[in-house]
Parts: C-alpha cells; sequence; structure tokens
C-alpha cells in the first residue's frame, strides 16, 4: 500500500549532529557562571538536539502537513466547535503592546490590556445574562472548577456544610463529575430521559439536603435544548442547591436564550469554542465564569476593576477576602482573551446570526442524513448547533461500526466527527458543523457519509481497512499502553526504522 | 457576518429542505418566558476599524521600559522562527489528536516536546501541558497526596506567592492540609528554606507529609540545597517536588539528578511572549514509578498495521474523557501550542544556546548586582542566585514609581507581592537576562542613583498589606 501526500518524519533527536547551530545569541565571558557554587551546576549541557535552523524549518513544516486542521479542511467535530479562526486575531495578539507586556506591570503601564479585559468582561455578561465574570480561569475545565468551588464556598459562608453531592446527567461531558471531584465532592449521575433530554423527575428524586449543585449543559450534549430547564431550575433552587451550566455549547444559544436571566447561578464559557479562539493542537483556551448575584463574592481575585477617574487597575491581594482565591498566576490566558475580544467586537450584535447560521447548518445536514435513512437519527426534534447520528443499524447490517465510518472520512479529506459520545447512545457520531461552514462543504460531507454506507453494504472491507490515504494507517494503541514509550531513548529508535 | 458563508440563496435552500419559512422556527423549543432580552452590544465592527481600535488598545500599554521585571515571567530573545513556524494554520487550527491518522504531525510534535523535557529536567515521564507553572505546582502537589494516601503538604515559603495560593485553591477540599516551610531569617542562607524548621515539620507523626515543595531558584532568585530537601523529605517517606525554572536547567542541575520525583514549572521563558500572563506552559515531569499518577496527556510511541512508526495518545485510563469522576484531574484542554512553541525555541536554541542564555543571564545580573549597590542598594540576601535577586531600598514602593516616571520598570516591589513579610518590606526583587544591555544597567543605576538622593519623595501608597482585611 503505498502512502500518498506528507511523508513522516524523523524524530528530532535523529536528525542531531553535535556541532550544527550556532549564532541566536552572544557567548558568554568565560566568567558568567563564577558566583554560582559549582555543586548547584551542571557537568554538561542537557543532550538536547543539534540542528541548524533550515532543518528545524523543514522539520516543523513537514510535520505540521501531517494534520488535518480547520485552515484545511472540515472538521465537524462535535461538543467542540472548530469555527474558523480569524486571521486578524493573530494579527493583534502579536501587537508589541499586547504580547510584549508583563504580568506584574504597574496597573498605570498595563492600561490598554486591562481596558480590553473590563470591556471583554462586561460583553461576556451581556452574552450570558451573568452579573460579573472572571476572566482568569484557562480553559473549560479550570472554569468548572472555579464555579464549583464558588459554589462550595457560597454554602459554607452560610454554614451549610452538609452538602456533599454534585448531580450531573449522564450526557454530561467527562470535565463535569472529574471536576465534582477535584472539589471534594461526590458525583451522582442521573439518568437522561428517553428523549434525550433531562429527566426533571429523576433529578427531583436525586435533589435534597446534600446537593451542592446540579452541573447541566444547556442544549445538551446530544445537541438538544432542554425544554423543561425552568422546571429544573425552580426545583434545585427549591432544594437549597445552585446550578452550573457548562458553557461548551454557548454558540447555539447567543442572543437566544441567556442562562443567568433563565437563573442559572454561574457557567463558563469556552472561548476557543464559541469565540473563536484557536484550539493550538489540544490549547491554549480560556474558560471565563459568569455568576449572579449570589455567587458574586465568590468570585477568583484578581479581578479588573474601573476606577472612578476612568482608569483601570487590578485588585490587590486581599482586597476581597470572600474571593475563593486563585486557580493560577497573574491575571489569566490574556492573549487568547485579546483574539476573543476581536471576535465579539467584529460580531457585535451579529452573534445572534452565527447562532442562526450555526443551528440552520446542523438541522440542515441531519436532514440529509435523515432523509437518506443510511444512519439512525435518534432524536427527531430540531437540535441545536450540534446533532447525534448512529451506526447501529447500520453495524447490524454489515458489522461496520461507527469507528470503521469514521477512518473512512479521513479517505474523503474530512475530520471524523466525535464518535462514541454521549456515552448515552450506541455507536454514537456528534456532529457540529458550524456557522463557517458553506452549504457546498455541508452537501460533500452529507454525500460522503451516504457513499461510506454503501461501501458498507457493497465492500465493507474498504470501510474496515480505512484510512488508506491518511500518513499512516490505524494504530496499534494496546501495546502503546501496556509497553509505554513516553521519550526518545536512541534504543528504541533503533528497533524501528527511521521513516526518511 | 464576517466569516459566514452563507448567502441569501444558500439560506433560503436549507430552510426549504426542512420545510420551514424562518430560522426562529428552529428555536421554538425554547419556553417563551425563558428567551432571551436583545443582545445589548455594540454593532459589528469593519475590520479595518477594529484593527485600528486594536492597535490603539496595544499602545495604551507601555512595553519600550528599560525592564528589570522577572518574578515568574522572563524576557528572552525568542529566535524568529519559533513564531513563523507557529503561524502555521495546521498546528494552530487543529485540535487534540484524537483521530492519530490525520494527527501525526501533533503527537510526534509532544512527543518530542515529551523528550526534550525529559533531557531538561532529568525525569523520565512528562506531561503534554498543564495550564501555567502555578496550576502545573498544583497538580504536582496533588499527585503526592494520591501517591502516598497522605494528606499534607509542605511548601517553601520561598515558592512564587501566586503558585502558592493556588496550591492552597486546588488542595482547600477533601481534607487535604497544606503547611507553609518557614525561610531563614539571616546569615548566610537568608531567604532560602529552613531546613532545621522543615525536619521538623517533617518528624510530625500524627500528620504524616505526602510531599515537599521548593523551587530553584527561589521567588527570591536564591539557589536552594536541593538534594538536601529532598533526602529530609524521602527519609520519612515523602514525595520531593522541584519548582523549576526551564532556562536555567540550560547550566543547573535539573531535578532528576538531585532526586526530586516531580519537577513543575513555568515554561514560558522557552520562546512564549509575556503577554500580559498567559498562555503560558505548564511544566509538569515525574519519575516512572508516578506515571499512573500523572495528570494530562501522555503520548507514546507505536506502530500501524504496516509496521510505521507513530505516535498515539496513550495511558488515557487516567483522564476525564474515560473515568470520568475517578479521573486523575479534570483536565482537558490543555496548552499544546505553547509546548510547539517551547519545542521549537529549544530545536533552534539547542543544548549550547539554552546554556549560553542561562549564562549571559547571569552575567548581565552579576553586572546588575555591582552597578545597583555602587547606586545605594546593596542585596537583600548574600546567598548565591543565578540571575534574580533582592535588592534593599527604603521606601521600595515609592523609589520603584519614581523609576517608572524615568522609563525604569524596576522589577518588582515585594512588600506588594509578600505583605505578610517583613523581611521583604524594603525589597525589589529585580533581574537580568540575555537581552538586558549595559545601557539599561547604567540608565537603572542612574536613575536609583537619583530617587535615593530626592529628600522630596512622593509618600509611599499604601501596600497591599495595609488595605487587607
Amino acid at each position: 500500500m503505498s502512502v500518498t501526500g506528507p511523508r513522516l518524519q524523523p524524530v528530532l533527536f535523529e536528525r542531531s549532529k553535535p556541532g550544527r547551530g550556532d549564532g541566536k545569541v552572544p557567548h558568554p565571558p568565560k566568567d558568567a557562571l563564577d558566583r554560582v557554587p559549582s555543586d548547584q551546576l551542571r557537568a554538561a549541557p542537557p543532550a538536547l538536539p543539534e540542528l541548524n535552523e533550515p532543518e528545524v524549518v523543514r522539520h516543523y513544516v513537514n510535520l505540521s502537513q501531517l494534520n488535518h486542521a480547520v485552515d484545511t479542511g472540515f472538521y465537524p467535530l462535535g461538543s467542540c466547535t472548530m469555527k474558523f479562526n480569524p486571521k486578524l486575531n493573530e494579527w493583534a495578539a502579536r501587537l508589541p503592546g499586547f504580547a510584549g507586556l508583563h504580568p506584574e506591570a504597574p496597573d498605570e503601564i498595563a492600561q490598554g490590556t486591562l481596558q480590553l479585559l473590563f470591556e471583554l468582561e462586561a460583553m461576556l455578561a451581556e452574552i450570558s445574562g451573568m452579573r460579573a465574570v472572571s476572566l482568569q480561569p484557562a480553559a473549560g475545565a479550570q472554569g468548572e472548577l472555579t464555579g464549583i468551588l464558588m459554589i462550595r464556598a457560597y454554602h459554607r459562608s452560610r454554614g451549610d456544610v452538609e452538602r456533599t453531592d454534585v448531580l450531573v446527567p449522564d450526557s454530561a461531558h467527562g470535565t463535569n463529575p472529574a471536576t465534582a471531584t477535584m472539589a471534594g465532592f461526590r458525583t451522582v449521575n442521573v439518568p437522561s430521559a428517553p428523549d434525550g433530554g433531562v429527566d426533571v423527575d429523576a433529578f427531583r428524586a436525586a435533589l435534597g439536603p446534600r446537593t451542592a449543585a446540579v452541573m447541566v449543559t444547556n442544549p445538551s450534549t446530544l445537541g438538544l435544548f432542554e425544554p423543561r430547564i425552568g422546571e429544573l431550575l425552580s426545583a434545585v433552587h427549591e432544594a437549597g442547591a445552585l446550578a452550573y451550566m457548562d458553557g461548551a455549547n454557548l454558540n447555539a444559544i447567543l442572543g437566544r436564550f441567556k442562562p443567568g436571566e433563565a437563573g442559572f447561578d454561574v457557567m463558563h464559557f469556552n472561548v476557543h469554542k464559541t469565540f473563536s479562539t484557536p484550539h493550538g493542537g489540544g490549547g491554549p483556551g480560556a474558560g471565563p465564569v459568569g455568576v449572579g448575584e449570589t455567587l458574586l463574592p465568590f468570585l477568583p481575585w484578581p479581578r479588573v476593576l474601573r476606577e472612578t477617574d476612568g482608569s483601570f487597575r487590578r485588585e490587590r491581594p486581599g482586597e476581597r477576602p470572600t474571593s475563593i482565591g486563585r486557580l493560577r498566576s497573574f491575571v489569566g490566558n490574556t492573549g487568547v482573551l485579546v483574539r476573543a475580544y476581536a471576535y465579539i467586537r467584529a460580531h457585535g450584535t451579529a452573534l445572534a446570526e452565527v447562532t442562526n447560521d450555526a443551528v440552520l447548518a446542523a438541522n440542515y445536514l441531519k436532514q440529509r442524513l435523515a432523509a437518506d435513512g443510511s444512519y439512525d437519527i435518534p432524536f427527531g426534534r430540531p437540535c441545536k448547533h450540534e446533532f447525534v447520528a448512529s451506526s447501529t443499524s447500520l453495524r447490524k447490517e454489515t458489522g461496520v461500526r461507527t469507528l470503521d465510518v469514521a477512518k473512512r472520512l479521513i479517505d474523503f479529506g474530512f475530520h471524523p466527527p466525535t464518535v462514541y459520545f454521549p456515552l448515552t447512545v450506541d455507536e454514537a457520531m456528534l456532529i457540529e458543523p458550524t456557522e463557517t461552514e458553506s452549504l457546498e462543504t455541508l452537501d460533500a460531507f452529507a454525500a460522503a457519509l451516504i457513499e461510506i454506507a454503501a461501501e458498507a453494504r457493497s465492500s465493507p472491507e474498504i470501510v474496515t481497512g480505512a484510512p488508506q490515504t491518511a500518513p499512516v494507517r490505524r494504530l496499534d494503541e494496546a501495546t502503546a499502553a501496556r509497553q509505554p514509550d513516553l521519550r526518545w531513548r536512541p534504543m528504541t529508535g533503533r528497533q524501528m526504522p527511521c521513516p526518511d | 457576518m464576517p466569516y459566514g458563508p452563507h448567502t441569501p440563496d444558500d439560506r433560503a435552500q436549507m430552510l426549504a429542505a426542512l420545510g420551514i419559512s424562518t430560522v426562529d422556527e428552529l428555536f421554538a423549543d425554547i419556553p417563551r418566558e425563558l428567551r432571551a432580552s436583545p443582545l445589548n452590544l455594540p454593532p459589528p465592527e469593519p475590520e479595518l476599524e477594529l484593527s485600528a481600535r486594536l492597535s490603539g488598545l496595544a499602545r495604551r500599554n507601555r512595553v519600550d521600559m528599560a525592564s528589570f521585571l522577572g518574578a515568574g515571567a522572563y524576557r528572552h530573545y525568542t529566535p524568529a522562527v519559533v513564531d513563523q513556524l507557529l503561524l502555521r494554520g495546521e498546528w494552530y487550527t487543529a485540535y487534540t489528536p484524537y483521530q492519530p491518522e490525520v494527527s501525526q504531525g501533533t503527537l510526534q510534535s509532544i512527543y518530542e516536546y515529551e523528550s526534550l523535557i525529559a533531557e531538561l529536567t532529568g525525569l523520565d515521564v512528562v506531561s503534554a501541558s498543564h495550564y501555567d507553572g502555578a496550576a502545573a505546582t498544583a497538580e504536582g502537589a496533588l499527585m503526592t497526596c494520591r501517591a502516598t494516601r497522605r494528606e499534607r503538604v509542605l511548601v517553601s515559603r520561598a515558592v512564587h506567592p501566586d503558585y502558592r495560593a493556588t496550591i492552597r485553591t486546588y488542595l482547600s477540599v477533601g481534607g487535604l492540609v497544606v503547611d507553609e516551610i518557614p525561610l531563614v531569617a539571616d546569615g548566610p542562607a537568608a531567604g532560602t528554606t529552613d531546613l532545621a524548621a522543615l525536619q521538623h515539620m517533617l518528624a510530625d507523626e500524627s500528620e504524616p507529609v505526602a510531599g515537599v515543595v521548593v523551587a530553584n531558584p527561589n521567588f527570591l532568585g536564591l539557589l536552594e540545597p536541593m538534594a538536601e530537601v529532598g533526602r529530609l523529605a524521602h527519609a520519612v517517606g515523602a514525595l520531593f517536588v522541584s519548582v523549576v525554572e526551564p532556562v536555567s536547567l540550560g547550566v543547573l542541575l535539573p531535578p532528576g539528578g538531585y532526586g526530586a520525583d516531580i519537577a513543575a514549572g513555568e515554561g514560558q521563558p522557552l520562546g512564549i511572549p509575556l503577554q500580559y500572563g498567559g498562555p503560558y506552559l505548564g511544566l509538569l515531569a515525574s519519575t516512572e514509578a508516578l506515571v499512573r499518577q500523572i495528570p494530562g496527556r501522555l503520548v507514546g510511541l507505536t506502530k500501524d498495521l504496516d509496521g510505521r512508526r507513530a505516535f498515539v495518545m496513550t495511558l488515557r485510563a487516567r483522564e476525564q474523557d474515560i473515568r470520568r469522576e475517578k479521573a486523575a484531574s479534570n483536565i482537558c484542554t490543555n496548552q499544546a501550542l505553547l509546548a510547539l512553541a517551547a519545542s521549537i525555541y529549544l530545536a533552534a536554541i539547542g543544548p549550547h544556546g539554552l546554556r549560553d542564555v542561562a549564562a549571559l543571564g547571569a552575567a548581565h545580573a552579576a553586572a546588575l548586582e555591582d552597578a545597583l549597590a555602587d547606586a545605594g542598594a546593596p542585596r537583600l540576601h548574600p546567598g548565591p542566585y543565578l540571575n534574580e535577586f533582592a535588592i534593599r531600598v527604603p521606601d521600595a514602593a515609592a523609589v520603584h514609581r519614581g523609576l517608572l516616571d524615568r522609563d525604569v520598570l524596576a522589577g518588582l516591589v515585594l512588600a506588594e507581592a509578600e505583605p505578610e513579610d517583613p523581611s521583604l518590606a524594603d525589597g525589589l526583587l529585580v533581574c537580568a537576562t540575555e537581552v538586558t544591555t549595559k545601557d539599561d544597567i547604567d540608565r537603572f543605576a542612574s536613575a536609583l542613583r537619583a530617587e535615593l538622593r530626592k529628600t522630596d519623595r512622593i509618600p509611599a501608597v499604601p501596600v497591599a498589606g495595609g488595605v487587607a482585611s
């Protein structure tokens, strides 16, 4: 089988040759380290590879070409909102005034960034209907931890220390239960209703004096808005608990539903989803947290404040003793927040159109697949920005699984959707097209899925043997886990031939 | 809409396929009483105007001063190649490599990152990145509790105050206890972790210690007796977490070389811009014995069906999407692009370049020490340092402000960062790196001399400790 396209690359260390690479910084004087005790010094420099710049460039350019990315093709990864990342935002974050500013710069020389952060907080509060926002959390999961720690602090501030449980629907992102554990709570998993929604009655049964919080994703991880959300929120508050909203799916409800207005007490934003900051191969993100009046005193410090003279400043240590404290160093992932600010200013009131188009595209794609009938569409009602399809029937008929369909999509030039999530649907594919993909792309993707189903019936080995055109074929993940090789050692490399 | 591809005809075609007349019908499931109030936001801004707005905001920041500010984030020279390569969309617009067949670029780059940081730290297992140095250190502290099944962590007071605050937040739950190890008050070891106090705290058998966290260089720039800390910790079955600054590891003994079980730290100095605090790079590494306790993604080497070398995320049973409430951490999104930046930086600068960067910082810091002492601000502590140290300046906050007016960013006012430590009341924490010039040092020294001569100095602004309740 021949591999076309970009080629695999040797590891950096295999390209190394002693004596290569110089000229980046001046050589230090001989006595540079004379004041450092010799028992603190290493005998020889670390064994890093020695390369010259042209080799470094080819290595990383060639490696980059082994990736699928939003800039190279459709990336309908459900729950991840892989929308286009505007180039203006990359330019803005690199402006010397933003990029070169030290995080401990005195407030008077940081007014531009502080103003940007202050305005961003206000815009996020408006979008979510929340009272205030902390920009500190570095990612959605850290935002969740921030929210749950604030809820814990709230209950404790009232002397209510018996609340040990966090209720989470079984369709939730894995970060929700993992967060509850990190924050010292017990997770209670609540089953979903048959229609994919939150089972309000099951929640009512689980709610009680031990419930600290309920964590809900709305729209749910099935891409469905919870029509009984108002009822659920009332029940939560009647039980003395607070309601956390996982904002991962905010792209579905901009201008349509403000969680704060509806009664959620706290939520996080994934700016790398909704507000187009790049996913970066896994990060960075930023996970600002919005709160209503109840949790306002507990926000992490430092917040950015506006003085009466119109200048901006950071909160000082100890200025707000009710704060839960810090989640990380300094103010936050400011470089990411600059990009989010640019995105929100570019759209302004047109953010509502972002949601309209994202939801329209998802429903259109869902309809195309439903009309064909090769894949099951477990939930027929209108979805929001994403929807679940399933290969359950296809598998019964042909033996071809969702995993195979996903891998075959790669041969058609598409990134697979999120697969086997949510856990509540067998053979699930969670498909999120986003608002920045054209009708032609949506049609081509639907056609590819339909053709793959036809292949599954006529020549399933094509599908189960996919991908054929990617840089590598399916991987031996079992051996990787059984005998982990997590760092380069020259011996390992000799056992497996160098690709170049 | 700025980045949307749909024409009115496209939308009409999609609506027709759905058999509806307006998109509003797709939102009919939102109960009327819960529908949002109108979005009170500014109108959309065309790129020409928005770019001017952004430039204007950036210009309101001052980044042109002679800066001696470090304190956990450092100015360094980043070779041009780093950002040129980061700007490839194949890197920054990809997501977590869940589909390894179309993510070998990201996966190999993470494996190489793990290998590079393993060489730097002398530890074999490197997590694919955490949010920043503070969060990585807190995760390291949590690891020691899981691994030892003990509940008390000792943290040196000379660990960065933001890191200590973050450790407190992360460990404030589930009955975990954080105690701070005091610093030596005077003598040759002043400002470093008090080993006698540490030994005493470790000896308390009623509360066995899971981990000991010490930084080298420490927050005050001083070098710590790391090997001795490790021996004391291990003697009572505790684990040793070393907080490191990665450029310093170009010349300093690595954590693996003095018995650390875990290394954590801030990777920002490896080619990542200051950008007001992030995105940065949380470094976290451990011995192989702790591989199942380390949180965050790990990439391993394997092969594909045809026997070709390939890379894949592995040991995923530690992670939240598999283990949910039993996961080692809730971390999902990490700092992958910054790990890539650090890798490209290390590849471009090489082992000798990294040593030169660290050594130049030390040389410039020595020159700075001499110039500032000559100007009337001697060091606050006598012990050895690498490229950062505290100086003694009466009325430090006011002098710092006066220097700002002379376009000198005179480091960090220690009384504001550590309001509870009276020994630091007159301290400024200053650093030098390879980008510090002789001109900068001369400007600082002469401006400082002038400030110290001033008799009508503006009264000191109340420091943070003064307003804390």
